[in-house]
C-alpha cells in the first residue's frame, strides 16, 4: 500500500473547497504513507476541470466520466473507487465530510472492510501512515484514532484546512467506470437544486445564526440580510426551528449540524448545551442577545448586551458601507 | 410489508458527556440515556406507513447495553410492534462495520422489506449507518428522505442532497435514513406507554442472533483510540453593552481579527 487517494468533489467548472483544502494538507502527508499523492474525480461532463487539481498538489488524477457519477448518489462512486483501490492499493483515502462524501466514504469503507474515521479535523503522519482527530461532543474532547489496518479511509470536516496552490501540475488519468447493476438501483428521476448562491452550512466560512430571540419567523430577514453583507450562510438554533421559524437543514446544534466556520455570529441564541456543542468549534464567536446572563457569553469571543433588532441592521449597514 | 427500523439509546443530549480517557470510550453510567431524537423521525415514519395500511409490522432493531430496552420502549410507545436488542459484552466496542453487520443478520433474519434510520446518531454523530448497512446487507439504499413514499415493489423519496432536492426511486429491499423534516414525531400517549411494556422486547447474545464474534466490537473494529485529550474550554472574550455603537464595536473587532 503506498500514496493518498483525495476525493475531490466536482462543483459546477470547479471544486467543493473541501476536497481542495485536504488535498493542500495531504501534500504534507503523503511522504508518510510513501507518496504518491493522487486525487479521485467522478462526474458527468468532468473531465475539463481535473487538471485544475494538479495546482492543489494532485499528481495524478483519475477521471471518471458517466452519467450516474453525476446523480448525487453515491452507489456508483463506490463501485469506481472500489475499482481504483484494487489497482492501486491507496494506503489512504481522504473524503470531505459533505453529503455524498459520507456515504461515498461508508460504503466504500464497508466494502473494503476498512476503518471509517469521521469528522476529522486534523490529519497527521502516526502510526503505520495516518492519525486522525476528532471532536467529541462539540469538542469538549479531542479524540487521536488510527486505524487497525488499510486503507485508512477519513472524513474531513470543511474549515479543518486553508486551501493553498502549490503550483504543480498533474497527470489526468481517465479510468473507464465498471457501475455495477446494483449501484444502479436507485435512481434519481427529478432533480431541484437549491438556490443559486446558497452555502451549505458545513462548508460555510461565515455564518449568522438566529434564535428564540428573534420572536417571529419574518424576524429571520434581519439574520439574512447580515449573512447577505458578509457572504455567510444562515443557521438557526433549535428553538427556532422547533418553533417552525426556520427549516431543518440549517439548524445548529446537537440535534442539527456541527459547524466550525471562521465566524459564528449568534443573534438572540442563549447558548444552551444543545446549541454550544454545534458551534463551539468556530475560530471566533460573535454573540447578541438582550440577556446579559445567556451563557453563549461565557464562551463568546466578543459579546454585546443588546437589541439584537437595533445592532443586527446597524452592523449589515456597516458591513454593506465598508464593502461598498 | 414489514418495516425495521434500526434505533440507538444515547446519552441525554442535554447533558454534559465524556469521554474515559482510559478506554477512550464514552462514559455509559453517567446520568440520563434516550432514544436517538433523529430516530423518532424513522419510528414515525414507519409507524405512519402501517396505520396508512402500507405496512403490517414495524419492528425495531438495536444494538447496545441489556438497560438500553428502558430508553428503547419510548419507540414501542410510540406504535412500533416489537422489539430485538443485540447485547453482548463482545459487542462493546464496535465501530460502523461491526455495527451494521449486527444489524444487517438480525435484518436478514427478520423478513423486513424496508429498513428506515434516522440520519445520525447524538453521541456519534458520524451519520454514516445507513450507508454502510445499505452496503453490508446487500439492499438498495439513499440517506436523507425528507419525504417517502411507498408504491407496490419500490419507494419514492424526496432526498436532501447537497445541492437541492432530487427525486430518488429504489426497488425494495431498501434501507433508508430520513431527515428531520420528514414528519412530526408523536408524543407516545398514555396508552400506548402502558401497552409499550407488554410487547414483544428481546434480547439476544451474539451467539442467539448468530453473529460472528469476530466481525463486531473491538475484535471487528478497524479504527483505534489513541488518546483523548480535554481541551481547556473556550473562554469568555470581551463583553459590552451597547450604548448605540455596539455594531460598530463588532466591525472594530471584526476588523481585528482579519476577518472583514
Amino acid at each position: 500500500m503506498a500514496g493518498i487517494l483525495v476525493v475531490a468533489e466536482p462543483q459546477g467548472s470547479g471544486f467543493r473547497r473541501v476536497g481542495l483544502e485536504i488535498l493542500s494538507k495531504a501534500r504534507e502527508l503523503k511522504d508518510a504513507t510513501g507518496g504518491p499523492l493522487a486525487a479521485y474525480v467522478g462526474g458527468s461532463g468532468v473531465a475539463d476541470q481535473a487538471a485544475q487539481l494538479g495546482a492543489y498538489g494532485a499528481e495524478k488524477v483519475f477521471v471518471a466520466d458517466h452519467e450516474a457519477l453525476g446523480s448525487g448518489l453515491a452507489a456508483p462512486h463506490v463501485d469506481v473507487l472500489a475499482q481504483l483501490q484494487a489497482e492501486n492499493d491507496f494506503s489512504a483515502i481522504l473524503f470531505g465530510g459533505t453529503s455524498q462524501g459520507r456515504d461515498t466514504a461508508a460504503a466504500l469503507a464497508a466494502r473494503l472492510g476498512a476503518g471509517l474515521n469521521s469528522d476529522s479535523t486534523d490529519l497527521a503522519p502516526g502510526g503505520s501512515g495516518l492519525q486522525a482527530t476528532r471532536p467529541a461532543f462539540g469538542g469538549q474532547n479531542l479524540v487521536q484514532s488510527t486505524w487497525t489496518g488499510g486503507p485508512q479511509i477519513a472524513l474531513v470536516r470543511p474549515n479543518s484546512f486553508q486551501a493553498s496552490e502549490s503550483g504543480g501540475s498533474a497527470e489526468v488519468v481517465a479510468v473507464t467506470p465498471a457501475i455495477s447493476d446494483d449501484a444502479l438501483r436507485a435512481k434519481v428521476t427529478a432533480r431541484k437544486p437549491a438556490e443559486e448562491g446558497k452555502i451549505s452550512l458545513e462548508e460555510a466560512s461565515i455564518i449568522v445564526s438566529g434564535g428564540r430571540g428573534l420572536g417571529a419567523p419574518e424576524n429571520f430577514a434581519v439574520v439574512e440580510a447580515l449573512a447577505a453583507s458578509l457572504g455567510a450562510a444562515v443557521g438557526a438554533s433549535r428553538a427556532a426551528v422547533d418553533a417552525g421559524w426556520y427549516p431543518h437543514p440549517n439548524q445548529v446544534g446537537q440535534t442539527g449540524k456541527t459547524v466550525s466556520p471562521n465566524l459564528y455570529i449568534a443573534c438572540g441564541i442563549s447558548g444552551a448545551v444543545q446549541h454550544k456543542v454545534g458551534m463551539q468549534t468556530s475560530d471566533v464567536i460573535v454573540a447578541i442577545n438582550k440577556d446579559e446572563e445567556a451563557p453563549i457569553f461565557q464562551f463568546a469571543d466578543f459579546g454585546v448586551v443588546g437589541d439584537l433588532f437595533e445592532i443586527v441592521p446597524q452592523l449589515t449597514e456597516l458591513i454593506n458601507q465598508r464593502k461598498g | 410489508m414489514k418495516i425495521a427500523v434500526c434505533v440507538k439509546e444515547v446519552p441525554d443530549t442535554t447533558a454534559e458527556k465524556r469521554i474515559d480517557p482510559g478506554t477512550g470510550r464514552l462514559v455509559r453510567d453517567e446520568g440520563d440515556r434516550m432514544l436517538n431524537e433523529f430516530d423518532k423521525y424513522a419510528v414515525e415514519e414507519a409507524v405512519r406507513l402501517k396505520e396508512a395500511g402500507a405496512a403490517d409490522e414495524v419492528i425495531l432493531i438495536s444494538l447496545g447495553p441489556e438497560k438500553a430496552v428502558e430508553s428503547l420502549r419510548q419507540a414501542l410507545a410510540m406504535g412500533a410492534d416489537s422489539l430485538v436488542l443485540v447485547s453482548d459484552p463482545a459487542a462493546v466496542g464496535s465501530d460502523y462495520l461491526g455495527t451494521a453487520n449486527a444489524l444487517a443478520k438480525v435484518l436478514d433474519d427478520s423478513g423486513a422489506e424496508l429498513v428506515l434510520l434516522g440520519s445520525e446518531a447524538t453521541d456519534a454523530r458520524s451519520g454514516v449507518m445507513a450507508a454502510a448497512l445499505g452496503e453490508v446487507s446487500g439492499r438498495a439504499w439513499v440517506t436523507a428522505a425528507n419525504s417517502l413514499a411507498v408504491n407496490g415493489g419500490s419507494v419514492t423519496v424526496e432526498r436532501q442532497s447537497d445541492d437541492g432536492v432530487d427525486t430518488v426511486e429504489l426497488p425494495l429491499p431498501a434501507v433508508i435514513s430520513v431527515t428531520k423534516a420528514i414528519n412530526e414525531p408523536r408524543y407516545p400517549s398514555l396508552k400506548g406507554i402502558m401497552g409499550a411494556k407488554k410487547k414483544p422486547q428481546e434480547v439476544k447474545s451474539l451467539a442467539d442472533a448468530g453473529i460472528d464474534a469476530s466481525k463486531v466490537g473491538e475484535a471487528g473494529a478497524g479504527t483505534k483510540v489513541l488518546s483523548v485529550e480535554t481541551p481547556p474550554a473556550r473562554q469568555a472574550g470581551q463583553v459590552v453593552k451597547d450604548e448605540g455603537n455596539g455594531a460598530q464595536q463588532i466591525l472594530d473587532f471584526l476588523v481585528e481579527k482579519k476577518i472583514v
